[in-house]
């Protein structure tokens, strides 16, 4: 089938078939995470969870799990790559983007499949940080934090909205915000209006 | 790149067979249009009418004139619902009934009429997939116009009564259509012993060409075109004559109907065996579909723990390919709506592969799926935030 060329990039299909840091039970059994996230609903298709081990605030270590398709799983891994060894501050504002960028691109449609894991990721800092007793010291730079199921910002919305987001229907494809419980929609809309108004 | 090639998707559509092939390719020279008075036009239109003959066989129909070749399966089913548009705008009796499980172009044709102020229901099946009878008769009544439902569900297999469906529509004097896409070549199928008076047929699902199909309509029964034109087809699908793919039509139409049961038998002795396989060496894996009423090729399958899309490149991956009712794989946000249809919860519909068998599936494709398949699901489920056991439990909304 060589003369097919496969839905991704060969880079996500390689850390889709080897990804790197993904939680083994069989070896992992003894890896104490510092900080937990998790995000996302299996009964919306995908689920992430990121466990990390911080030192000084930098990220020594990671593992993660997911429920989720080969472009979620890519991405994850991928993210899980680049942020070991990185300040938490850095890792926090990665970009869904900038991981996407790494693999190579991904399929229009399959862009929201790869947002999960820095929101998980962020979901786990946020959790570190507040242990430290400094609860949304990040979150004060520059976001705010809208959709709590899924840890989805308002620079988050901003950001689907500069992508082409023109309503609620291609907001939730881009972020997946308010598909879990749903109570962050009016917010959102909100917002949605306000940067559809300055973007459009 | 993986040692094999192994095809599972013969619902999704069939590779084209040799002897159709060969036909077709002699074909590409009948270049007459089949309405000309002269020679060349008057030799393809035998083939035509050679070919409507071979059709009108495979599904039990007495008169070919009653059969229309169209594009396929979709031009077919939105030809039904157009016809009932203008038959039933001018008059009260002009409720819709369908299922919730059928082929998106049945779907969204019956709910464009619900726009358009047709009353329509979606019935709603159980979890094996067939339509809840009850419900049924309990909306059947003289506002009835058209009963729509499919002879077998190209998902999970399920094939329904269309007799006794038919047979209670026709009590009230509605008219009833089958999309029989799934089911002709894999199941007998007679519009007269069924009773119903539309049948929608695809050829590329039968080892024939793309792009053509017909729709059979009972004498008397109103039709309408969807194409409106010149007198091709009786002026009801206006149009030159698809020499080519009518012809390549005849042909497959002849063989399916000539090797039915045969390759019922093939397919279902592979499809079991397959079945076997994963029930024995994949835990908490779940048969989806009613074994009493299935189609012999179709094997429809949820994996707990482990997701859709990553099975189906994992397999594709390994040279197998299959489809699945996972959301992620389709680019919507919602998993397949016949899986939730039969109850499923969205945890287990994610996780469901389709795998449909044909003519040139062998026991040694299936033997290795067996082979590879349990490392992927096992692969998948120990990177799943959930343990596949929690939701083998909990995605049993209704439960077989």
């Amino acid at each position: 089938m060589d003369a097919f060329q496969w839905l991704y990039s060969d880079i996500v299909k390689e850390h889709f078939t080897n990804p790197r840091n993904v939680f083994d039970p069989d070896k992992d059994g003894d890896f104490k995470a510092d900080a937990e996230g998790m995000v996302g609903n299996i009964k919306c298709g995908d689920q992430m969870m990121f466990m990390l081990k911080i030192k000084r605030d930098t990220i020594e270590d990671v593992r993660w799990k997911t429920y989720g398709c080969a472009s979620a799983i890519a991405s994850t891994s991928m993210l899980s790559e680049t942020i070991k060894g990185m300040n938490i501050r850095d890792a926090y504002h990665i970009k869904p983007a900038d991981i996407a960028n790494k693999l190579g691109g991904l399929p229009e449609n399959k862009i929201h499949c790869s947002v999960l894991g820095d929101k998980a990721l962020r979901a786990a800092i946020d959790v570190y940080l507040e242990r430290e007793g400094r609860a949304g010291e990040f979150k004060g730079e520059d976001v705010q934090i809208i959709c709590k199921c899924l840890n989805i910002s308002d620079k988050d919305i901003e950001e689907a909205v500069k992508q082409g987001a023109r309503d609620w229907h291609s907001l939730q494809e881009a972020t997946k915000i308010g598909t879990v419980c749903g109570s962050c929609k009016t917010k959102a809309e909100e917002l949605l209006h306000e940067f559809v108004h300055i973007y459009s | 790149m993986s040692s094999r090639y192994v095809y599972l998707d013969y619902n999704a559509t069939t590779p084209l067979r040799a002897e159709v092939r060969d036909l077709m390719v002699e074909a590409l020279d009948i270049y007459g249009n089949a309405s000309s008075m002269h020679e060349l036009g008057r030799a393809a239109r035998a083939e035509i009418e050679a070919a409507r003959k071979n059709v009108a066989a495979l599904i039990g129909a007495k008169n070919p004139s009653n059969l229309y070749f169209t594009s396929g399966g979709s031009e077919s089913n939105n030809t039904v619902f157009n016809t009932m548009f203008f038959h039933g705008r001018a008059q009260k009796r002009r409720k819709i009934i369908t299922t919730s499980i059928e082929h998106p172009c049945v779907l969204n044709a019956a709910a464009h009429l619900g726009e358009e102020g047709f009353p329509v229901v979606f019935l709603n099946v159980d979890d094996r997939g067939r339509v809840d009878m009850d419900q049924y008769r309990r909306e059947l009544g003289l506002d009835v116009l058209l009963v729509s439902v499919m002879a077998a569900n190209n998902e999970i297999g399920t094939i329904e009564d269309i007799r006794e469906i038919a047979r209670l529509a026709k009590e009230i004097g509605a008219f009833v259509h089958t999309d029989a896409t799934q089911a002709v070549g894999k199941i007998p199928v007679s519009v007269d012993d069924w009773g119903v008076d539309y049948c929608t047929l695809s050829c590329h699902k039968i080892y024939g060409p793309k792009g053509i199909g017909a729709l059979y309509v009972r004498s008397k029964a109103p039709i309408e075109p969807l194409i409106r034109g010149g007198h091709q087809e009786d002026g009801v699908r206006a149009g030159t004559y698809n020499n080519l793919g009518i012809i390549g039509f005849g042909e497959a139409a002849r063989l399916a109907a000539a090797e039915l049961g045969e390759y019922a038998a093939h397919t279902s002795r592979l499809r079991n065996l397959l079945r076997d396989l994963i029930v024995e060496r994949i835990p908490s894996a779940r048969i989806n579909g009613d074994p009493d009423n299935l189609l012999p090729n179709t094997l429809n399958v949820s994996f707990p723990g482990a997701e859709g899309e990553s099975i189906l490149l994992s397999l594709d991956l390994e040279g197998i390919e299959v489809s699945t009712g996972s959301a992620c794989a389709s680019g919507s946000l919602d998993p397949s709506h016949v899986l939730i249809a039969i109850g499923l919860g969205p945890e287990l519909a994610h996780g469901s592969i389709r795998f449909s068998l044909g003519k040139y599936t062998t026991e040694e494709d299936i033997r290795y799926v067996g082979e590879k398949l349990p490392p992927i699901i096992a692969r998948l489920r120990k990177m799943s935030t959930v343990p596949f056991e929690q939701i083998a439990v909990a995605g049993h909304h209704r439960g077989v």
